[in-house]
């Protein structure tokens, strides 16, 4: 029996975290994310679950890191600046090959910045945030339903790729009520037991990148976990080949996100709105993608032929379907809450296609007519 | 240095250097009274590092500010860190003749409990370690009160936020506040107390000590939240005193040069009579839930003894005389 229920972006997403599965937050106060935090302190303990209120945000992902790697699926949530402070932690995530789900409220920055206003300054700090070559997955919800359905796919996802995925929220979306159905069950994805392990013991070993157990510390073989670059053994190296073969896990893994799951579940990646016959694609994420949607029927009536790409899964950045309109629509606009950065990804897809911006951030959530009058200046 | 006499409440309102009116701090907040405290003790220039927080939110809402005084920003975890830069600059301009003024520049940083005993403790210690010349004011009120009343690890034993929320098993934060004026001892900071708005002579007597330090010095201050306590407005400072008078908070001072480098101790104010815990505790709608579970009330005044009795051998062992 699912209930109907009148709830913010941020019970939503902890909701959502505990359906999927997880019995680990640890976390750390920040504007706006704090009551995700606060219903994980109410709730967790109900399910047998741990929360855990740490000194800081670094010590809030290195304890979620630590608890799934005792065995319970574990989550933090926070925003810009605590994000910011966890990038070292996320390095680790990736390289240590731990599922570990990271809820970003995004605000606005840099620095303090503004603690009560939304923003999308994070898109690119979210891909590239944390230093060296690395993997990334961030999904991006519009509304309170995604929030919840997302979050479980993130849980999923990070656990099926063993590595830290990213729920990208910002302050509009984590505060503003909608009704949701919200489900008994929600299908979750459990990493294979570790049967008979060998020795030595493999953890890194080819073919583990995904869909692979999780080693868990306490089941009786010899778990080394490390950010130094490893071997399979996980046991650190410098030999140049063992080096390529543990940074080509990275690689792998999002081959196998892209055709494994993506490829088959377009639904999950990005949402089409009326690009059958459009003219003029806008591009946009998050609470701006319902801007955007206004604003293209809007269009609409005012016989511009207007649709609208919407990434869900903003990392790793949905290609194919922007390539199917490239060279066919007149003009791409990316609409971001920012001074300009998923538009990098869209220029660098489309060859044929002049593509413009549309850039907010003064706090202030953007108007569908500043996406209207854009297209239409364009246009003219 | 420059110091203030104020003996009675006239002589504190007419005094001029004080946070600006037209803050937003909340209706009954004790930190206007404890900057107006602070900033009166001296006549000294003063820089302020202030913490993010209630007080550097509320006192700073653009196009206004509330502080006569230079003041600097910087995030939530460096407050020290950033005094620290703006100190040795000083030190450094001053050496070289670039600094006009003949007065001695004050350098004080302000953090609440999040900003100090959390995430701001490695930048404070490292401050205090180093030695910079400078003072460091904790307003302490027991929790992460500017995003909506978290547990921090100063909010006390049993008290109800809303990640340490009272239910039917489980009754509030479950650990004793950290008790970071020792961890200040520890470092050797020159001169550490700990303070009360309700005991503001005391307080004034304080800054003006630490100040005149030369050296990192460190003093801790109740600040009762009303909003995070959830108590009338108008009980602020009364509840400072019920802290106070309760053992709950414990008003001393220590040197670390006292007792050729032993350290020296003093108790600033001993209760004349007994104040039960419950009478500061009651007032509060944080603590309702233990209000009728003498064990845990028990818990409570166990520990205040504990602290009070082993203070007073520290200070019987290593007296600090003036």
């Amino acid at each position: 029996m699912s209930r109907l229920d009148l709830i913010q972006g941020n019970e939503a997403c902890a909701l959502g975290a505990i359906k999927a599965g997880v019995r680990f937050f640890a976390g750390y106060p920040i504007t706006p994310s704090s009551e995700i935090a606060e219903i994980m302190a109410r709730e967790l303990p109900k399910c047998d679950g741990i929360f855990i209120q740490m000194e800081d945000e670094m010590g809030s992902l290195a304890a979620a890191i630590g608890a799934r790697l005792a065995g319970k699926k574990a989550m933090t949530a926070t925003s810009g600046p605590g994000f910011s402070l966890m990038q070292e932690h996320i390095g680790f995530a990736v390289m240590a090959e731990t599922p570990v789900v990271v809820v970003n409220v995004m605000r606005g920055g840099p620095s303090t910045g503004l603690p009560t206003m939304p923003s999308q300054g994070d898109i690119m700090q979210a891909r590239w945030g944390t230093h060296g070559d690395h993997p990334a997955i961030a999904f991006a919800p519009k509304d309170i339903n995604e929030t919840f359905w997302f979050t479980v796919e993130a849980v999923n996802t990070s656990e099926k790729m063993r590595m830290p995925v990213f729920v990208l929220m910002d302050e509009v979306l984590s505060h503003m009520r909608e009704p949701m159905e919200i489900p008994d069950q929600v299908q979750t994805w459990e990493a294979p037991p570790i049967e008979n392990p060998e020795s030595p013991f493999l953890p890194f070993k080819e073919g583990t990148e995904a869909f692979a157990p999780v080693p868990i510390f306490g089941q009786g073989y010899r778990f080394h976990i490390t950010g130094l670059t490893h071997r399979p053994d996980g046991f650190p190296t410098n030999d140049p080949n063992e080096i390529e073969r543990k940074m080509l896990r990275f690689i792998k893994k999002m081959e196998i996100l892209q055709s494994e799951i993506l490829d088959k579940n377009p639904d999950m990646h990005y949402e089409k709105v009326e690009l059958e016959d459009a003219d003029v694609v806008i591009v946009a994420i998050g609470s701006v993608a319902r801007v955007a949607q206004a604003a293209v029927e809007d269009l609409r009536s005012q016989d511009i032929k207007a649709g609208l790409l919407r990434p869900k899964v903003v990392w790793p950045f949905p290609e194919k379907p922007l390539k199917e309109i490239d060279g066919n629509v007149q003009a791409v606009f990316v609409a971001e809450m920012n001074q300009g950065q998923m538009v990098y990804e869209v220029e660098r897809i489309l060859k044929k296609t002049p593509v413009h911006k549309i850039n907010q951030f003064n706090g202030m959530l953007m108007f569908p007519s500043k996406i209207v009058e854009a297209v239409k200046s364009t246009l003219r | 240095m420059a110091t203030k006499k104020a003996r009675t409440l006239r002589d504190l309102a007419r005094m001029k250097r004080a946070l600006a009116p037209g803050h937003r701090a909340c209706a009954g907040c004790p930190f206007p009274v404890i900057l107006k405290i602070l900033m009166s003790a001296t006549d000294d220039p003063l820089v302020i590092a202030n913490a993010t927080g209630c007080m550097e939110v509320t006192s700073t809402i653009f196009p206004y500010t509330a502080w006569p005084v230079p003041w600097i920003h910087n995030a939530f975890e460096n407050a020290a860190a950033t005094i620290s830069g703006v100190e040795s600059a000083y030190k450094a301009l001053k050496r070289r003749g670039k600094i006009k003024t003949e007065k001695e520049i004050k350098f004080i940083a302000i953090g609440g409990d999040g900003g100090t005993y959390d995430i701001g403790l490695q930048s404070l210690s490292g401050a205090i370690e180093r030695g910079h010349d400078f003072l460091y004011i904790l307003y302490n009120n027991e929790g992460y009160m500017n995003t909506g009343i978290q547990r921090s690890s100063a909010t006390p034993m049993y008290a109800s936020t809303t990640t340490s929320p009272a239910g039917k098993v489980i009754p509030g934060k479950l650990q004793w506040r950290k008790e970071i004026t020792d961890i200040m001892i520890a470092h050797q900071a020159k001169y550490v107390a700990q303070a009360s708005p309700s005991h503001w002579v005391d307080f004034m007597k304080k800054v003006q000590k630490a100040l005149e330090t030369k050296g990192p010095t460190f003093i801790n201050v109740i600040s009762p939240c009303q909003p995070g306590w959830n108590y009338p407005p108008d009980m602020s400072i009364e509840l400072a005193r019920l802290a106070v008078e309760s053992k709950y908070w414990i008003l001393y001072e220590y040197r670390s040069d006292a007792n050729n480098g032993l350290g020296g101790y003093k108790i600033n104010y001993r209760p004349r009579k007994e104040v039960s815990i419950v009478e500061f505790l009651k007032p509060q709608r944080r603590y309702r839930h233990i209000l009728d579970r003498p064990e845990l009330i028990k818990d409570i005044e166990d520990h205040i003894r504990r602290n009070w009795e082993r203070l007073e051998r520290l200070e019987k062992e290593l007296p600090l005389e003036e």
